[in-house]
């Protein structure tokens, strides 16, 4: 089952990702842009996510409807997502139907219409997207915490954007967004599965050897490397649940400081899953967070994420709350934990623990093929596919000290957003 | 490449499932899957909300969370310590009919798993402490789901559909009912309705079916409880025979959730497949069949709009939902009637019939890939008396459906004037 990561790069730029894997007759195949939400400027927010939802729009070779049904009738399951630095999408086919998620991608990589009537369809759905979002509590805080956590960054956006944006975002904005980056030198593809390498990349020459564009008009936001000054924000509405978000600066997934960060989150909030299909989680009641609060009765539930992107992001630490829970008492609570952390209250064991913990994970996620080539992919939007291979042994080299520096560096009471969702006083 | 009649050989069958039931009563399959490194554990005893009192609903749920809130020989943090140190997952939770267990280990660590699941089910301590704070944290839960317009939406129209039925009340009660549960209600539950003859238990993963015998017969063999009171579904009210609407008003809400439908065939009918395959085409296909191309694709209506069917033991339901601007819910509610309505008109098409077929047949190896994929599978096949050769019987059974079939089998179900409607978001609260 465990064979290599193979690399491939045509002439016009494109990179391809292969892994044989031969124990069940499916292939995954995941086409990648490198762009995002990261790469949206003023007035253009949410804009890739909504390319990708024209991609499915139709070509005059796979006209709409044509296109879905092509590789449903085949069995497989697509879908796609966008993200802060990335958009894919991915077709996850029997073995011997993976001929037809070939020409697609690479029919829709130049060719998909964007058809004036179908861009105005397209973005009541996508405000509806959006619409859902706000109905979330969560959403909404998360949406101003990320605003006041970046000065220019694009990062300060959601990746569905804002809705002004969304309103007045034309079909010309659309098609040049699609043209300048759905480009072979700005794409990489991953497939891992039930196939033969060599024909498969005789496949990939033959799909997309003749498309020639180049990628233009890319648009790279400064990093921000500290957070603006500490902030708080308070935002009100229906319920009877509090919520407290404290927002720090996370390490760009390529700094050697983000291991630690991952081995800190996991001491404090439980291990995270870095799966999106397949994959197992674990809880996190051995926490230090969750030990402090919801086993001492002072909040209903704990969890933080660390996420990988290019640029340094944030980590947030949620608490859940009922509205008779001491909410400053729980901040302090929460700060005295991270400068445990700070003075190198950490031991080694606790270490081993949290790799045992990511190993599991990882055995859990490599169970499905869909997920695996995720991976291949994901791990090269940010890094290269041996970022996932050596995740492991970077998080053996962390050690007790690192913990601690990371602590000090990244969970910066001078520098971060406290959010707070709350109930409002007259309502309901 | 394999063919597809090898694909269909290779999948989960009787050469490859090997079923016990142990001494006591306990139901066990296991497959195993040496490509992976790590077991899946599923397992069922039937003792589910149905047997809450109307003023204790939540209590089967309250029960179910509380199995792994320590145990007579473990306390909280020990039992979560040899978890999380481990890697693994042992989490349960509850239906209107079962309480459900789930675990997840690498296989080097099944011994442990299987001998905690015993201890929680067996032996669960409910001590107090944790029955208040557990309290607590259902009903921080209770306030969170309260909030959420799509599961108010689908309360509502289970009330609605399932009136003074369990199906129509929440598993996981109210503020209110959760708040008048005592610790001896948890203890009484657990002694009237837990007991092993009705038990299932399904592990696939990297491990054989002898090692997992061995060890469940180790753990589980000194279980018996001869007390166990009888569980009984009442029988399920009749579908609705006109239309039925009812608003939740949540404040502050961007979108209206929807909920429309009536009841479908049960999972163990003749009627299931025809209305499963058929479904696909009204409510699935590419990119949700002819309700989310009516909805999303030509109208913009709403990002979300699907149909689909759920079928149990004894009841089932047909349902479709949307989330929309709340200036749109008539509109949607109209498409979605009038696609209802050409279903059981007309025939679906050969074209769509072959495009479905062709689908749920292909996408089996998918559905099958992941050990927690194939636990399941092979649990629905026992509970349902499918037979353990179903998932290799399934594509001649699929291919064996006529358009024919399909249209009268929806007539059974669906008429588009006999329809709960339910939504929950803005407006003026109805019903």
């Amino acid at each position: 089952m465990e064979s290599k990561v193979e690399k491939f790069i045509l002439p016009n730029g494109l990179a391809i990702l292969t892994k044989e894997m031969h124990h069940i007759p499916l292939v995954s195949q995941w086409v990648w842009y490198r762009v995002g939400s990261r790469n949206e400027p003023k007035g253009k927010t949410g804009i890739s996510h909504w390319v990708e939802h024209m991609q499915f729009k139709g070509t005059a070779k796979y006209p709409i409807n044509v296109l879905d049904k092509e590789i449903s009738r085949g069995g497989g399951i697509w879908n796609a997502m966008t993200s802060l630095d990335w958009t894919t999408y991915f077709e996850t086919m029997p073995a011997d139907k993976i001929d037809i998620a070939i020409d697609l991608e690479a029919d829709r990589m130049r060719n998909s219409f964007f058809d004036e009537d179908e861009t105005s369809l397209e973005r009541t759905v996508v405000i509806s997207e959006r619409e859902g979002n706000e109905n979330e509590p969560l959403f909404r805080l998360g949406e101003s915490i990320q605003k006041a956590s970046f000065k220019r960054h694009s990062y300060a956006h959601q990746v569905i954007g804002d809705l002004q944006d969304l309103k007045t975002i034309s079909r010309d904005d659309l098609y040049s967004h699609y043209r300048n980056h759905y480009t072979p030198d700005n794409a990489l593809i991953a497939i891992a599965g039930d196939f033969n390498t060599d024909e498969v990349i005789k496949k990939y020459s033959d799909a997309f050897g003749t498309i020639s564009d180049k990628r233009k008009d890319y648009f790279v936001p400064e990093p921000e490397s500290e957070l603006p000054e500490s902030q708080a924000i308070e935002i009100e509405g229906p319920g009877d649940t509090v919520y407290l978000q404290l927002t720090f600066r996370s390490p760009a997934a390529q700094s050697e400081d983000f291991f630690s960060v991952v081995v800190l989150d996991s001491l404090l909030t439980g291990p995270t899953s870095l799966a999106m299909f397949g994959g197992g989680s674990i809880s996190n009641k051995t926490s230090r967070l969750y030990r402090a609060l919801v086993e001492k009765d002072l909040a209903a539930g704990i969890s933080a994420g660390v996420q990988a992107t290019i640029d340094p992001y944030v980590y947030e630490i949620l608490t859940i709350l009922q509205p008779n829970h001491p909410l400053d008492k729980v901040r302090v609570i929460i700060d005295d934990e991270i400068d445990r952390l700070k003075n190198g209250m950490v031991s080694e064991e606790e270490i081993q623990r949290a790799i045992k913990q990511a190993k599991a994970l990882f055995a859990y996620g490599s169970e499905s093929i869909t997920n695996q080539t995720f991976w291949m992919g994901y791990a090269s939007m940010f890094a290269d596919h041996t970022w996932f291979e050596n995740y492991l042994l970077q998080l053996e080299q962390v050690t007790p000290q690192r913990v601690a520096d990371a602590a000090k560096k990244f969970l910066d009471f001078d520098h971060r957003v406290v959010g707070v969702y709350k109930p409002r006083e007259s309502g309901n | 490449m394999n063919s597809p009649l090898e694909v269909t050989q290779n999948l989960p069958g009787p050469d490859s499932i090997d079923r016990f039931v142990l001494p006591n009563g306990i139901t066990l399959l296991t497959y195993s899957n040496f490509n992976t490194h790590s077991v899946d554990m599923i397992g069922l005893i039937e003792a589910g909300g149905a047997a809450d009192p109307k003023h204790k609903l939540g209590l089967a749920h309250f029960t179910s969370m509380m199995l792994s809130r320590g145990t007579q020989k473990r306390n909280f943090a020990d039992y979560h310590d040899l978890l999380e140190s481990r890697g693994a997952s042992l989490s349960f939770s509850c239906g209107t009919r079962n309480t459900w267990f789930r675990g997840k280990t690498l296989a080097e660590d099944l011994e442990m798993l299987i001998d905690l699941a015993a201890e929680s089910l067996r032996q669960p301590a409910f001590p107090p402490e944790y029955v208040e704070r557990l309290r607590n944290q259902l009903i921080a839960g209770l306030a969170i789901r309260d909030q959420d317009s799509a599961e108010v939406a689908s309360l509502l129209f289970d009330q609605t559909l399932f009136p003074g039925h369990p199906y129509g009340d929440p598993v996981d009660g109210s503020m209110e009912t959760v708040k008048a549960i005592q610790r001896e209600d948890l203890i009484a539950f657990h002694r009237d309705y837990f007991t092993p003859s009705r038990m299932i238990v399904v592990a696939a993963g990297a491990v054989s079916s002898e090692q997992v015998r061995e060890w469940m017969e180790k753990s589980f063999s000194g279980w018996r409880n001869d007390q166990a009171k009888d569980f009984i579904m009442p029988p399920v009210p009749d579908a609705p025979e006109r239309i039925v609407r009812s608003h939740r008003t949540l404040e502050e809400k961007s979108q209206t959730d929807l909920q429309i439908g009536t009841l479908g065939p049960s999972r163990v009918s003749p009627d299931y497949l025809p209305a499963y395959l058929g479904n696909n085409i009204l409510g699935q296909f590419g990119l949700m069949g002819r309700i989310g191309e009516s909805v999303r694709s030509k109208s913009g209506l709403a990002y979300h709009a699907s149909s689909s069917i759920n079928g149990w033991q004894e009841a089932g339901t047909w349902e479709f939902s949307a989330g929309l601007n709340p200036e749109n819910l008539e509109k949607v509610i109209d498409l979605i009637r009038s696609e209802i309505r050409r279903f059981v008109e007309e025939p679906v098409s050969e074209e769509e019939l072959a495009d479905s077929k062709s689908h749920l047949i292909g996408r089996l190896p998918l559905s099958l890939e992941t050990n927690s994929g194939i636990a399941n599978s092979v649990l629905t096949m026992d509970r349902f008396n499918l037979g353990l050769d179903y998932y290799q019987r399934y594509p001649a059974l699929i291919e064996a459906i006529s358009a024919q079939q399909i249209l009268e089998i929806s007539r059974k179900y669906l008429h588009p004037d006999q329809l709960v409607i339910a939504s929950a978001g803005s407006g003026i609260e109805k019903g």
